[in-house]
């Protein structure tokens, strides 16, 4: 059957989330942008609606099961108050998820329940690489056989929180495929660099990280010693960018729908201008198409689907055009208004414009 | 639940109808294409007597079934049929579907707008052993998307108790095959009150030989050659009082309800309509694959934008606007087969299908270059068919109008 009706659950995960965005993030986002700092107390509020440990089985430490449309209905909700506050909170999914979909039950047992039965800690991963063409199935980052290790080297960027991290997950190229490596703690080799300064989310923290020969046991490959398919995470990569996306792009919507509204000229308001009312129609169209191809992707995810992985990159296509056409006319409906930093909308397309990099840097 | 199973019945329709587009249409494109207002019985006559045996598709009245048992009840789906039933037969030829015998928009209008007794006076002729067309006219030389300029009257004759009907209708899709090729009815819009705009419209119910009614002209179009576009004049045409579509009690308080209500029909209609362009886009989109395949290019999904192809980038963004699109339209359906209110999503569907269709064909030309614009394929076929998508049922302008008073939640007086 088609149903586009999310349960009674998922609608009341997308209204805590809701109060939280709303409450929390969005009101803190414009002050957050402008220092460059998020409050651990926002933060620890967000971790604790539980979505990610609501996808963690519980003989992993979590209370429930995962679920790629759970959270991409999470991750839009969370996003719509604001993209680098959610990605904060979300940070320790680079990590857990992963475990989740290529880990061993042993590698599961180790790492997941000290992640998800305490308080958010700085869990995270390395994976994109700071040059024009970075594809994730083509990394420069490499892991060497050496003995019952692997050494790795190379150099990563937009690490969150790599300064306080308490584990990493690293991507780097074997042979001709990626794979994933749990490093262990004060790894020796590991250089953090100083924080990255960005056109937007500026409140997220986010660092150049290197690796020089950093010897990782063979044990502490993803998956162990078969490794893992590295599709069902890129996979999960692409559904959360394309939520995201589409929180920011729901945001700005509202946002400019609403001034517009409210905006007096040549005696109407200016919503009713044609000009105005059109574009904010392509806008919610846009939308609203680019939501449904994201959850049907995430849905094929969750079902075992054949052409999941495609849908879930047809999806993050999608949504980084959607996001820089919805953010940049919400700024342009304002006008003026919408270049001065007093309202959020150029934060929005600022922030908007990160999505086509930002793949990898949230997962579902 | 969020689900996007297609259930087994649309499934086992699919595959059927994929065999008569395959078969039945497909072979015959470009004759009828080139053939303009020849009309294509053997499709016609195949139609007709497969949807007589089945039942699939057609909006007559069912045969009474015998009471369910309590809580065996299933889900309604009949729009979801509809829908993947005109993309897939759009998909073999949208200008042959068009003349689909089954009532097409007017069965449409009186399905949405009809009491039961209508429904089964109007509808039950499509079952019948010869085929039979439906149309709408609403269309006149003056007035087009702005329909509160329609000049055509209907006037009571109280003492026959008939509808007296005067004016001109022209575009209207299948209107020649509905009045002269067996007994088929078309859905006239006129007013009862030309001083009262559109809270004086409504529509009519005029059938098949009905004295005052010619058919004057013929169209030469772009595309959809297959199907008549027909001129209709109204000389004293007379209509039984039931032949008003909607309860006749509103004529007296001449509000708009009338009208609304024959507006609701775009609502089951457009998601309709815009399903037959995504037919047609998909039919584009799979042979250029093909085609680029044959050539030994090869789609790398999966890639960063940087690292493809201009081709390839053209191919994904035209399969992101194809799905997306899609799946606005099965979003619209499945509200209407629930029973949820549609307009918007109805409209939006509408939009992004008209929209989709005409970019994905005119890439498509591009992409392909001298063999795509040549006639030797239906490349170029499918890009004069397309286009018509974005103006039928609503040009793209109307329904973004549609979908801008929804958003805004402003009136037609506040958003023109």
């Amino acid at each position: 059957m088609y149903s586009f009706e999310p349960t009674d659950e998922q609608k009341m995960l997308i209204d805590a989330i809701k109060r939280y965005a709303t409450g929390d993030l969005r009101a803190a986002a414009h002050d957050a942008d402008e220092d460059g700092e998020l409050k651990p107390a926002l933060i620890e509020k967000g971790w604790e609606l539980g979505v990610l440990q609501a996808s963690i089985p519980e003989d992993f430490g979590g209370f429930g099961e995962y679920s790629a449309l759970n959270g991409v209905l999470a991750a839009e909700e969370m996003a719509w108050g604001d993209l680098a506050g959610a990605m904060a909170v979300m940070t320790p999914a680079l990590f857990a998820v992963p475990l989740l979909l290529g880990g061993t039950d042993e590698q599961k047992q180790e790492y997941l329940p000290p992640l998800a039965e305490a308080e958010w800690q700085p869990y995270t991963a390395a994976l994109i690489e700071e040059r024009y063409d970075f594809d994730a199935t083509d990394l420069a980052t490499v892991a060497v056989e050496d003995g019952d290790d692997y050494l790795i080297s190379g150099a990563k960027a937009y690490v969150p929180f790599a300064n306080e991290s308490v584990g990493m997950l690293v991507y780097a190229r074997l042979g001709d495929q990626t794979q994933a490596f749990i490093f262990p703690k004060d790894s020796a080799g590991v250089t953090v660099g100083e924080r990255q300064k960005l056109l937007g989310i500026n409140a997220l923290p986010l660092y150049r990280v290197q690796f020089e020969g950093v010897r990782v046991p063979k044990a502490n490959r993803l998956g162990g010693a078969e490794g893992h398919p590295i599709e069902p995470i890129l996979a999960t990569a692409y559904l959360a960018n394309a939520a995201m996306a589409l929180g920011v792009s729901r945001a700005a919507f509202e946002y400019s729908r609403d001034y517009a509204k409210d905006r007096d000229a040549f005696g109407v308001k200016v919503a009713q201008k044609q000009a105005i009312a059109f574009m904010l129609a392509e806008m919610a169209t846009e939308i609203e198409a680019i939501r449904l191809l994201l959850w049907e992707a995430a849905w094929m995810l969750d079902n075992g689907k054949e052409g999941a992985f495609k849908q879930a990159y047809l999806a993050h296509i999608g949504a980084m055009d959607m996001v820089v056409m919805v953010t940049d006319r919400a700024v342009q409906i304002l006008g003026g208004h919408g270049y001065i930093r007093e309202h959020p909308v150029e934060m929005w397309l600022r922030n908007g414009r990160g999505i086509a990099t930002f793949a990898g840097l949230a997962m579902v | 639940m969020i689900e996007f199973e297609s259930p087994k019945p649309i499934v086992q329709q699919s595959n059927v109808l994929e065999t008569v587009a395959v078969n039945m249409m497909r072979p015959v494109s470009r004759y009828f294409d080139d053939h303009e207002h020849e009309i294509p019985w053997d499709y016609i006559n195949f139609m007709h007597m497969a949807m007589r045996a089945t039942g699939a598709g057609s909006l007559a009245p069912r045969e009474e079934k015998k009471p369910k048992e309590p809580g065996k009840e299933r889900p309604r789906i009949g729009y979801q049929m509809l829908a993947f039933m005109l993309e897939m037969l759009s998909w073999g030829d949208v200008g042959l579907y068009l003349v689909t015998p089954g009532g097409g928009l007017g069965a449409a209008a009186v399905e949405a707008a009809g009491t039961p007794e209508q429904k089964q006076k109007f509808l039950a002729r499509f079952r019948e052993e010869k085929p039979a067309f439906g149309a709408m006219a609403m269309t006149e030389p003056q007035a087009g998307s702005d329909t509160s300029m329609i000049r055509a009257t209907a006037v009571l004759d109280k003492e026959t108790n008939e509808w007296v009907l005067n004016g001109e209708k022209i575009f209207v899709t299948g209107g020649h095959k509905s009045l002269l090729e067996g007994n088929g009815i078309v859905v006239v819009w006129a007013t009862i009150d030309p001083k009262a705009g559109r809270a004086g419209m409504r529509s009519f119910v005029v059938e098949a030989n009905t004295p005052g009614v010619s058919v004057t002209k013929l169209e030469h179009k772009m595309g959809i050659r297959a199907s008549d576009t027909a001129s209709i004049v109204l000389q004293d045409a007379r209509v039984p009082f039931d032949h008003i579509l909607g309860s006749p009690e509103v004529i007296v308080e001449k509000t708009t309800t009338g009208f609304k209500g024959a507006m609701a029909t775009f609502d089951a209609t457009r998601p309709l309509v815009a399903a037959t362009g995504i037919g047609v886009a998909r039919a584009t989109l799979e042979l250029v694959k093909e085609l680029l395949e044959k050539e030994g290019v090869v789609i790398r999904y999966g890639l960063p934008r940087q690292k493809l192809t201009s081709i390839e980038r053209d191919i994904i963004d035209m399969e992101v606007m194809l799905r997306s699109a899609w799946l606005l339209i099965i979003k619209a359906v499945w509200m209407a087969d629930t029973g949820k209110p549609n307009s918007l999503e109805a409209s939006m569907a509408k939009v992004r299908a008209g929209d989709v269709v005409t970019k994905i064909t005119q890439k498509a030309l591009e992409i392909m270059g001298p063999v795509g614009y040549s006639r030797d394929l239906l490349l170029e076929k499918w890009f004069r068919d397309a286009k018509i998508t974005d103006i039928y049922e609503g040009t793209g302008q109307i329904n973004r109008l549609v979908v801008a008073r929804q958003i805004l939640g402003y009136r037609g007086s506040e958003l023109r």
